[in-house]
């Protein structure tokens, strides 16, 4: 039509004037984030190492990792770990949040101390907690002491080394689930809870029945970030076991980066990698998608 | 005052429930009385020392501007603001010390509050089951409440799912199922668009004929509280500045801000000099010279400064035997009747009213009649005085 025709002359430009608006980010995405999954792939599809690649060998990786004991054993690790911290850090996040809702004084500068553990590095940590759990005058072992028992070696001990990463990344980590929990509670409108008053509603009944549901996209959020976050568990059991006591606390990256970096084998390492990846991103997609079919009853 | 129980229709299908032991009808029947409330937000007093009762079946409205403490009073009476003094009875029972799920009251609120996770349904039979209500029961009730409001329909539906006047409907319905002894309305129909909220405001004031039950609304559109009001208070400045029926309020102002508060356009005060004339009533003089024979007696009139309060549709247009002259400087058209601004001589400004199909144009010269015998004087306090009668 007559009258269409200079309309679309006048949007065609518009949009073009619209996708550079994303170019700078799109440039960005592309090579920070998209070659370098491409280009990992590639490599897992070779024997490399640092100088080069040697050969393409198809899926050879991958089949080796699937017969290499010791990988199998980390992939269980990082399973392990996740299902002790993730759980963990979302309820204890969750409780933190409810108890320090509210506008006192006291709970402003307590959510202060819970947050304030995030921002210390890696390093910090864990030599605090090693501080803490060393059988030698530690935390743990003064006070065991104290209570008349004998000092626990909990980083030497195959079946506590774990749980005492874990204890270790839930201190550091619940800052953030804390924080995302309280903005999300503070969304909820005060007339929920006033309406809830009038209608009789025990506590219980409110949390479970206002509180949770309203903000179950965040409980959401919370599981999927962390889910990521503890999958690339790496820096604790580096510094605190080096992986040990016999393979007992080494996850799956600190297997890519012995792989890569100290047997030098770039191809088996980033096929690991691939392997990694894909475990996150199963466990993020069967959550969003349990999660989401759920809010459409 | 009405009376529901003579105007309610035999059909209406919330009747079947009035039956019911728990909640029978002399029990709706509840009065509230405030006696000596008290509130203070820090420093702040929200409300000083106000007392006031409702009557049973009684539709009282909380009339004010904005932070007048309208809004205040009656979430204390929900229990959910902390009472600092005084009592709070409800049919008789005092309540101000029980948490706001056991004083008997349902309310809706200006957003609605509907829980969004829930179905209209659910939103409507939560309250009943926390008390413990039998499924039957909470069923017949919710399918009553749902029919007299129109919204059976709706009840599978959540409320994100609703239009704002169809989540109004479940936010009163929510209320009515559970058959409180007062119902209390926080400005409910401040968000919904013009026609709805006249159609809304017709629908609650069917609804409180049918359902006969104390109701309290909260306010600040003048128009809401003298349609729907058997009773209304105007509150401003944290102290009520008179309790009337809608009439009395309009007609015998006790204060220049309730004269100036209700009544659209609003009414003209004019400082004036009073002299005693016949008869011992006042007449008044105008900035302009204007004499207005009031029928204000003298007697009761304080020494000191008056102020005259005219209403739009005492002083009108004439073009023969007019009283006052001006200058019509802003004419609005509203159809059935014509709001002139006039400016007197000397700078004040009159509204007058004319015809419909008013002639005068902006910057005519135009004569004005003045029935004195309808004006109300107001002293230097503030306070009102009105013909005698």
């Amino acid at each position: 039509m007559a009258i269409d025709a200079p309309a679309r002359a006048r949007r065609r430009p518009a949009g073009w004037a619209n996708a550079l608006f994303v170019l700078p980010y799109l440039i960005v995405f592309v090579a920070m984030i998209v070659v370098p999954l491409a280009m990992g792939m590639w490599l897992s599809t070779t024997k490399s190492d640092l100088f080069g690649v040697e050969a393409q060998v198809g899926f050879a990786n991958f089949t080796r990792l699937a017969r290499d004991p010791i990988f199998l054993e980390t992939v269980w690790n990082t399973f392990y770990f996740v299902l002790l911290t993730v759980p963990a850090l979302t309820l204890i996040g969750l409780g933190l949040a409810l108890v320090l809702n509210r506008p006192a004084r006291w709970a402003s500068v307590l959510r202060t101390i819970f947050f304030v553990s995030t921002v210390l590095s890696v390093t910090v940590v864990t030599l605090v907690w090693q501080l803490v759990f060393t059988p030698d005058g530690g935390l743990i072992a003064v006070a065991a002491e104290a209570l008349g028992g004998s000092p626990v070696a909990f980083l030497n001990d195959q079946d506590l080394a774990m749980p005492a990463i874990a204890v270790t990344t839930i201190w550091w980590c619940i800052g953030l689930p804390m924080v995302l929990f309280l903005a999300a509670l503070q969304q909820v409108p005060r007339d929920l809870y006033e309406a809830a008053r009038l209608d009789n509603a025990s506590r219980w009944k409110t949390l479970t029945r206002i509180t949770l549901p309203s903000i179950r996209r965040t409980f959401l959020l919370v599981v999927i970030i962390e889910i990521i976050l503890q999958f690339q568990l790496f820096g604790q059991p580096q510094l605190m076991t080096r992986g040990g006591p016999n393979n007992a606390t080494r996850p799956i990256v600190l297997f890519i980066y012995e792989t890569g970096w100290r047997q030098w084998e770039l191809g088996y390492a980033a096929a690991a990698a691939q392997v990694l990846f894909a475990m996150i991103l199963i466990a993020a997609m069967a959550q969003y998608f349990v999660a989401s079919r759920k809010d459409d009853r | 005052m009405r009376h529901a129980c003579a105007l309610r229709s035999v059909d209406d299908p919330l009747h079947v429930n009035y039956s019911d032991k728990n909640t029978n009808r002399e029990d709706r029947l509840a009065t509230v009385e405030l006696t000596n409330i008290s509130k203070c937000f820090g420093r702040t007093a929200v409300i000083d020392g106000l007392s006031m009762s409702l009557n049973p079946n009684e539709f009282m409205v909380f009339l004010g501007p904005s932070g007048c403490g309208k809004s205040t009073l009656l979430r204390m009476i929900a229990g959910l603001e902390t009472v600092d003094s005084g009592e709070i009875r409800i049919g008789g029972r005092r309540v101000d010390h029980l948490p706001p799920g056991e004083r008997g009251v349902a309310m809706v609120f200006q957003h609605y509050a509907l829980y969004p996770h829930m179905t209209i349904r659910d939103n409507m039979a939560f309250g009943l089951r926390n008390v413990g209500v039998a499924r039957d029961e909470i069923a017949a009730r919710v399918a009553a409440a749902a029919r007299s409001l129109e919204i059976e329909h709706l009840l599978e539906r959540r409320p994100g799912q609703l239009s704002g006047g169809q989540r109004q409907r479940a936010a009163i319905a929510r209320a009515i199922v559970k058959q409180p002894q007062v119902f209390l309305f926080d400005e409910p129909l401040s968000n919904l668009d013009a026609s709805l909220r006249v159609r809304t405001r017709v629908e609650l004031a069917g609804l409180h004929q049918r359902l006969g039950t104390t109701m309290i609304f909260v306010t600040h559109d003048q128009v809401e509280a003298m349609t729907l009001a058997d009773r209304i208070v105007v509150l401003n400045d944290c102290r009520i500045e008179q309790v009337g029926t809608p009439m009395d309020i309009y007609l015998r102002p006790a204060t220049s801000f309730v004269a100036g508060f209700v009544g659209s356009p609003r009414i003209n005060l004019l400082p004036v000099r009073i002299e005693a004339a016949a008869e011992g009533l006042a007449r008044a003089t105008l900035p302009d010279g204007t004499l207005v024979q009031t029928a204000v007696p003298t007697a009761a009139l304080p020494q000191g400064d008056t102020t005259v309060g005219l209403r739009a549709e005492h002083v009108r247009i004439a073009s023969e035997g007019a009283a006052a002259r001006g200058t019509a400087r802003v004419v609005e058209r509203l159809g059935e009747r014509t709001l002139v601004h006039v400016e007197l001589k000397g700078g004040a400004m009159l509204v007058a009213e004319d015809a419909g199909l008013s002639t005068v144009r902006a910057g005519d010269e135009v004569g004005l009649s003045i029935d004195g015998a309808r004006a109300h004087l107001f002293d230097a306090a503030g306070r009102g005085h009105h013909a005698a009668g």
